[in-house]
C-alpha cells in the first residue's frame, strides 16, 4: 500500500508527449510536453492567445490534436476503451472560464447533474453532499435553490467548481479561475483551491492570468510559448529566468508590486 | 488497493465501538449509505459510542459525511458519538464536513385548488399584458420610425438590407414550392368535386378568388412567421442573454431604432412581395392541374379567369400583406426581448413568438374579412 502510494506520487498524473495542434494553417501547440505531478496545483501562463486553453482542452478531449500521446492516470487517452476513458472522465473535473453551468437547472441540481449520472445514491444523500459541496466552497446552502441567471459572477465560479469537485476527483482543470473576480474575490478563491486541494488531496491544473494566484497558490509553474513550454519549476525559477518575455511578465510593474 | 468497506459492531458492556475499514469513496456510496442506515437503526442505548476510522484505506467527501451523519444520529441526548483513529490527511476533511448544515431540500411544488386557481389568474393577466407589451412595441417601433424619418441619415439601410436578403430572397424558393402544390391540390380537389354538377370550370372562380383573397396570403404569412419571425426571437434573444442589447443602450443607440426597425421594415416590404409571388405559384399549379387533370384548355383557364375575378380581389390580399407582417414583428421582437439568461427561456419565448404569431395573423384575417365584408369588396 504505501509502496504503491510511493510510486504514484512519482509518476505524473498528466504526461503530455510532442503533442500537436493545429487549426487550419495555424500551429498552435508545436510538439508540447509537460507533466503534471500527483497532489500539485500547476499554474499554466503565458501570453494571450498562446494556447493555454487550448492545451487544457485538448488533454480533456474537447480539441482533436494532430500528433502526441496524452497519458491521464497512466491512461493513454487515444488507445483506451470507452469504459477506461469513463473512468477517467470520472475522476476529473473540469472548471470552465464562463462556469458553463447548465441554465435550465437549479445550483442544487448543477451540482447533483453528475452524481445523478455516476452514482447511484438515494435523493436525501445527493442533497447532503449538495450542502457539503456549497460548505467548502464558501456559499450558504439556500443558493442550491436559485438559477445560474440569479448569480453573481464570483458565485458562478464557485458553484462551477462545486459542481467539478462533485465526483470528488482526483484532479481539476480551472480555466481562468480569478478572471472577472474582484482582487479580494480573487484572493478567497486562491485560499480555497489551496484548502481544498489539501483537504481533498486534490492536484490542480490552472490556466491563469493572476499573478497573484501564482504566488499563493501555486506550487509549480509552467510557461507557454510558441507552441511549447519555454519554462516549468517554481516561481524563484521563473524570476531568474533570463527569457525575455518571463523577464517581462515576472518583472514588470505589476510584478512588483504584487511582491511588494 | 480498492477494498470493499466495512463497518463492524463492538459491544463492550455499556461502549459501542463502530469499526470503519476498506474505501470510503464515492464509487462505494451506494453500499456505505445502507450500512451507515442499517447502523443507525441497531445502535441501541450505549453509555459511550466510537466510530474508528484508522483502518479507512480511502476517504474523499461522500465518506467523510456519511462517516459524519453516523456520529449525528448516534449523538442522542447526553451521549456524544465520537470519531476515533483519524489520520492527519482526513482530519481537514472531516472538520469541513462537520462544519455541514443539513438542512433538507423542502419541495414547495405541492398541487392545491387555490394553487391552480392561482395560475389560471395569471394566465388571464397575463394574457392582457401579452396585449399591451404588443400596443408598448408597436408604438416604440413608429416613435423610432418618425425619429427616423426627421433624422433620415440614422436610417440602417444595410441592416434592413440585408434582413431582406434573409426574409424576403432566400424564403422565395420555399414559398412558390409550397404554395404552387397547394394551388394544385384546391385545383385537383375542385375539379374532382365539381365534376358531379358538370360545373367543372367553376374551379377556375373557386381558385382566382380564394388564391388572390385568402389562401395566398395567410399561407405564406404563416410560413414567414414559422421561418423568419422565430430567426427573429432567436436572435434578438440570444444578443439579450449576452448583454449586447445592454450595450447598445449604453452607447446611447435605441435598440428598438437599431435592432427592431430594420427587421420590421424587412418584413413588412418582404411578405406582399411573397404573398404576390406565392398566389402567382398557386395559380399557375392550379391552371396546370386544371388543364393535364380537368382537361381545361389554359387559354379557357385564363379567359375564365378575367371574367371570375376584379383587381378588388387581388387589392384584398395585398392590403392584408403588410398588416400581418408588422403582427409577425412585433409579436417576434416582444418574445425577443423579453427573453431571460437561460437557454430554456430562449427556446420558449421562440416557441411562443411562432404560436402567437400565427394566431394573431389568423384572428388579423377574421377581422380584415368582416371588413371587407362590410365595405363590400
Amino acid at each position: 500500500m504505501a509502496k504503491e502510494a510511493q510510486s504514484e506520487i512519482q509518476d505524473p498524473i498528466i504526461r503530455v508527449r510532442d503533442i500537436t495542434v493545429q487549426f487550419g494553417t495555424t500551429r498552435v501547440l508545436d510538439g508540447l510536453n509537460l507533466d503534471v505531478k500527483r497532489g500539485e496545483i500547476l499554474g499554466f501562463v503565458g501570453p494571450s492567445g498562446a494556447g493555454k486553453s487550448v492545451l487544457t482542452r485538448t488533454i480533456i478531449g474537447l480539441v482533436p490534436k494532430v500528433a502526441g500521446s496524452i497519458e491521464v492516470f497512466g491512461v493513454d487517452l487515444d488507445s483506451s476503451s470507452t469504459s477506461q476513458r469513463r473512468n477517467v472522465e470520472r475522476r476529473w473535473g473540469v472548471l470552465f472560464q464562463q462556469g458553463a453551468l447548465f441554465s435550465s437547472l437549479t445550483v442544487g441540481q448543477n451540482i447533483q447533474f453528475p452524481m445523478r449520472e455516476y452514482l447511484r445514491v438515494s435523493q436525501r444523500l445527493m442533497d447532503e453532499i449538495t450542502m457539503a459541496k456549497l460548505t467548502m466552497v464558501g456559499l450558504k446552502p439556500e443558493v442550491a435553490e436559485r438559477f445560474p441567471s440569479e448569480l453573481s459572477g464570483g458565485m458562478i465560479k464557485r458553484v462551477a467548481l462545486a459542481r467539478a469537485l462533485s465526483l470528488d476527483p482526483d484532479l481539476v482543470f480551472l480555466d481562468e479561475p480569478t478572471s472577472g473576480l474582484d482582487p479580494i474575490g480573487a484572493g478567497d478563491f486562491d485560499e480555497l483551491v489551496r484548502t481544498l486541494q489539501r483537504t481533498l488531496g486534490l492536484t490542480v491544473f490552472m490556466v491563469t492570468h493572476d499573478l497573484d494566484s501564482l504566488y499563493t497558490a501555486c506550487d509549480r509553474i509552467a510557461v507557454l510559448g510558441n507552441g511549447k513550454i519555454i519554462a516549468a519549476g517554481s516561481i524563484a525559477d521563473m524570476q531568474a529566468s533570463q527569457h525575455p518575455w518571463l523577464r517581462q511578465y515576472f518583472h514588470g510593474k505589476r510584478a512588483r508590486a504584487v511582491m511588494g | 488497493m480498492n477494498s470493499d468497506p466495512k463497518l463492524e459492531r463492538i459491544t463492550k458492556g455499556n461502549a459501542l465501538a463502530l469499526c470503519a475499514t476498506g474505501t470510503w469513496t464515492a464509487s462505494f456510496a451506494p453500499v456505505l449509505e445502507r450500512m451507515v442506515a442499517d447502523a443507525e437503526k441497531l445502535a441501541g442505548t450505549p453509555q459511550s459510542i466510537f466510530i474508528d476510522v484508522s483502518e479507512v484505506a480511502k476517504l474523499d467527501t461522500f465518506g467523510a459525511w456519511l462517516i459524519e451523519r453516523l456520529r449525528r444520529s448516534l449523538t442522542q441526548g447526553t451521549v456524544e458519538a465520537q470519531i476515533a483513529g483519524l489520520s492527519a490527511n482526513y482530519s481537514s476533511l472531516v472538520d469541513e464536513v462537520r462544519r455541514v448544515r443539513a438542512t433538507p431540500v423542502v419541495d414547495g411544488s405541492t398541487i392545491t385548488i387555490s394553487g391552480m386557481m392561482e395560475q389560471i389568474g395569471r394566465a388571464v393577466a397575463g394574457v392582457a399584458g401579452t396585449v399591451a407589451g404588443l400596443v408598448d412595441m408597436l408604438g416604440a417601433v413608429l416613435a423610432a420610425g418618425f425619429r427616423v424619418l426627421i433624422h433620415p441619415r440614422s436610417f440602417r439601410l444595410t441592416s434592413t438590407v440585408h434582413h431582406m436578403e434573409q426574409v424576403c430572397w432566400r424564403a422565395v424558393p420555399i414559398i412558390v414550392l409550397i404554395t404552387f402544390l397547394i394551388g394544385c391540390i384546391i385545383a385537383q380537389q375542385g375539379i374532382f368535386h365539381f365534376r358531379r354538377f358538370g360545373a367543372d370550370i367553376f374551379v377556375v372562380d373557386m381558385l382566382g378568388v380564394l388564391v388572390l383573397r385568402e389562401i395566398g396570403v395567410l399561407l405564406v404569412a404563416i410560413m414567414v412567421a414559422g421561418r423568419s419571425g422565430s430567426a427573429y426571437t432567436a436572435e434578438l434573444g440570444s444578443m439579450k442573454m449576452r448583454e449586447e442589447i445592454d450595450a447598445l443602450r449604453t452607447m446611447g443607440f435605441d435598440p428598438i431604432e437599431v435592432l427592431v426597425l430594420p427587421r420590421m421594415l424587412a418584413l413588412v416590404l418582404a411578405l406582399p412581395i411573397l404573398a404576390f409571388l406565392g398566389a402567382m405559384a398557386a395559380l399557375y399549379g392550379g391552371g396546370l392541374v386544371a388543364w393535364l387533370y380537368g382537361g381545361v384548355e389554359p387559354e379557357a383557364f385564363l379567359l375564365r379567369l378575367r371574367d371570375a375575378i376584379s383587381i378588388d380581389h387581388f387589392i384584398v390580399g395585398m392590403v392584408k400583406a403588410p398588416v400581418m407582417a408588422a403582427v409577425i414583428g412585433i409579436v417576434a421582437c416582444v418574445e425577443g426581448l423579453a427573453v431571460q439568461g437561460s437557454a430554456e427561456s430562449l427556446g420558449q419565448h421562440t416557441t411562443a413568438s411562432v404560436v402567437k404569431g400565427i394566431f394573431f395573423v389568423i384572428v388579423m384575417d377574421g377581422v380584415f374579412a368582416i371588413f371587407f365584408a362590410s365595405i363590400g369588396m
